[in-house]
């Protein structure tokens, strides 16, 4: 019970809070826009040059008005956009009228989501290994020339390296496809020449995310793992005579991985934010690249969709994390 | 001066000092541009790299040169607009959560954390595309600064709640100093390394932002910054028709400024604190 107060409770808390204040912001930040939606769409239709009589004007200014949750004052507002979100209603797609938002959000999450929880787990693993070693053997010469190797590649954003890819693979040795998830034509489906293509095309764009995750994870798991190495308990065990193996892997790298987790529920949400650029640059069929069309046609509702959806989803995934931590960590189990 | 030569011994620091100058020079000599680089074929198209056009020009008849001076000093200063404001905040919320404590401490730091947690391009694009074309470069670091401030805060937080706990607080609150007075005079000289060494974190953060919501074509992208070079590049299909120069110069300009800022500020938090490396690395992120 205590440990359902101390720990769980905060963290729904928290999961709530995050969730409460991005979809407030989602909320408010188009009605800070001078412009109004529903006469931005009557006058891009009429524009178009087609004929409306005023009172077809009037009954579709009235259906608008409904659809974007415009009706009644901003309070009313505000919780009939909560209901609507609840039943995961964002409306239909301006530009794609009428899909639902809900539906083009979903038939580009596969992709997203398959591309992201891939490279963010590789070189999450990855650099935490390598991290590891190298900061166990941190007087190593190769230990050093890596973290020197990791410390130019770590601050460069994920879509300037994506576009040095871009120029180096695509154009300078084109082994790999530049664009797209799949080959144009090829036909969706559960078979192997369907997935070598797309993991062929996932290829560049993957390594774009994962090269400077593995530099992050690496250099703060060396940082980690040489400050354990000189605490008082591995120097006993090295005295008591444990084997190497036993201290680096049990000892040392073992508690080195804790803060490694709480280090990724944390940064989820830049990851997600480098991920839809490297889309964009890739022109990769996820979420990226929806938000991307999106933004170029003028579509609030969608944008409004991915921004409310990515705000639960990234509170929900750190909160996943934060509520697996401890099987990891027997101090919180035990508290 | 003597901290100076102590910090030129480091490799790293000397490296992103130089490469500093070099930058903060180029955007110097923007003042003395021959073009406007609101105008468009003022130079011949398309050349490549070669003298004058030492950088070559653009599909829009503009010096590439001449340009990235326009982009590097209009990029740095939406930087030192965001993460000037963003440091305000982040002393304000991280000093209040820290001095009060108790559950002003827990209510700001519940919201902290949600600005670390959430994705913040998802909202930055919600945000810039419903002021399009307003979008001007002070207004981008103000609207950057209302969500960098986040990281900072806690670690400020962090350095007041140990203080609090030291022996001169309660000699001060005591003997009858006033909080303000307390904080100011007190707390301060050991709040200010942590700005510096924050502060250029932040405008790694803010160009990165900059730049990608330029790539996506929502800032004002008649304005010349590193961003909206990219992103005209890209929108003329430039590495398709072969004009490589194009695209390399702002992706090698961005490449060279990031790593100096990031090396001059590891060696320099390094020099004041060695025990913050591991947030830095964390916070640099993205």
């Amino acid at each position: 019970m205590l440990f359902f107060k101390r720990y769980l409770l905060p963290r729904l808390v928290q999961f709530l809070v995050v969730v409460f204040v991005g979809i407030t912001i989602v909320f408010i930040v188009p009605r800070l826009s001078p412009a109004d939606p529903v006469q931005e769409v009557i006058n891009r239709i009429t524009s178009q040059g087609a004929f409306l009589d005023p009172a077809a004007v009037d009954n579709m200014r009235k259906s608008l008005t409904e659809l974007y949750g415009l009706g009644g004052n901003v309070f009313q507002q505000y919780f009939a956009f909560w209901g609507r979100l609840f039943r995961g209603d964002f409306g239909p797609s301006l530009f794609q009228f009428p899909t639902p938002v809900t539906q083009l959000i979903m038939n580009s999450l596969p992709w997203t989501a398959g591309l992201l929880i891939a490279t963010t787990l590789i070189s999450w693993i990855v650099g935490n290994f390598l991290g590891g070693i190298a900061g166990y053997f941190k007087n190593r010469r190769w230990a050093k020339i890596l973290d020197n190797v990791c410390m130019v590649i770590r601050p460069i954003p994920y879509y300037i390296f994506a576009l040095l890819l871009l120029i180096l693979f695509a154009y300078l040795f084109p082994v790999f496809p530049s664009a797209g998830g799949y080959s144009v034509g090829r036909r969706i489906g559960f078979n192997w020449a369907f997935i070598s293509d797309v993991l062929k095309h996932s290829f560049l764009p993957a390594i774009s995310l994962m090269v400077l995750g593995m530099a992050a994870n690496f250099m703060t798991m060396k940082l980690i793992v040489s400050n354990i190495v000189a605490e008082d308990y591995v120097m006993y065990a090295k005295a008591g005579g444990l084997k190497e193996s036993k201290i680096a892997f049990k000892y040392v790298f073992k508690n080195g991985l804790l803060p490694q987790i709480t280090g990724l529920a944390l940064s989820l949400g830049q990851i997600f934010g480098g991920a839809l650029i490297t889309e964009i640059v890739f022109s990769y069929p996820g979420i990226g690249t929806l938000i991307y069309g999106a933004i170029n046609s003028g579509d609030y509702n969608l944008i409004m969709g991915v921004t409310s959806l990515s705000v639960i989803g990234i509170a929900g995934a750190t909160l996943i994390i934060d509520l697996l931590y401890p099987l990891f960590d027997p101090r919180i189990r035990y508290r | 001066m003597e901290s100076f030569k102590e910090l030129m011994k480091d490799g790293r620091f000397k490296f992103a000092f130089i490469v500093i100058c070099v930058l903060a020079f180029m955007s110097l000599l923007s003042f003395f541009s021959p073009y406007n680089p609101l105008k468009w074929n003022v130079v011949p198209r398309d050349l490549p790299p070669r003298w004058p056009h030492i950088f070559g020009t653009t599909s829009q008849g503009q010096d590439l040169f001449w340009q990235s001076t326009f982009a590097i000093r209009n990029s740095l200063t939406i930087a030192l607009i965001a993460s000037s404001i963003s440091r305000v905040i982040a002393i304000i919320v991280g000093l209040v959560a820290g001095y009060r404590g108790g559950r002003t401490d827990t209510i700001l730091m519940s919201i902290n954390d949600s600005f670390v947690v959430m994705p913040l391009l998802p909202i930055l694009i919600l945000i810039a595309s419903v002021m399009r074309g307003n979008l001007t470069m002070v207004a981008l670091g103000l609207i950057l600064s209302l969500f960098g401030w986040a990281w900072d805060a806690r670690v400020i937080r962090s350095q007041v709640l140990s203080l609090r706990e030291r022996e001169f607080t309660y000699t001060a609150i005591l003997s009858g100093t006033k909080t303000f007075n307390l904080v100011i005079k007190e707390y301060f000289p050991f709040i200010i390394p942590i700005i510096f060494s924050t502060i250029i974190n932040n405008m790694i953060w803010a160009i990165g932002m900059e730049v990608t919501l330029a790539i996506l074509g929502l800032t004002n992208i008649e304005v010349p910054t590193i961003g909206t070079m990219i992103h005209w590049a890209v929108n003329y299909q430039s590495m398709l028709l072969g004009y490589w120069w194009w695209i390399l110069t702002p992706v090698v300009i961005s490449i060279f400024l990031f790593v100096a800022l990031y090396l001059l500020s590891s060696s320099l938090s390094e020099y004041l604190d060695p025990r913050t490396r591991i947030q830095r690395i964390g916070e640099a992120r993205g």
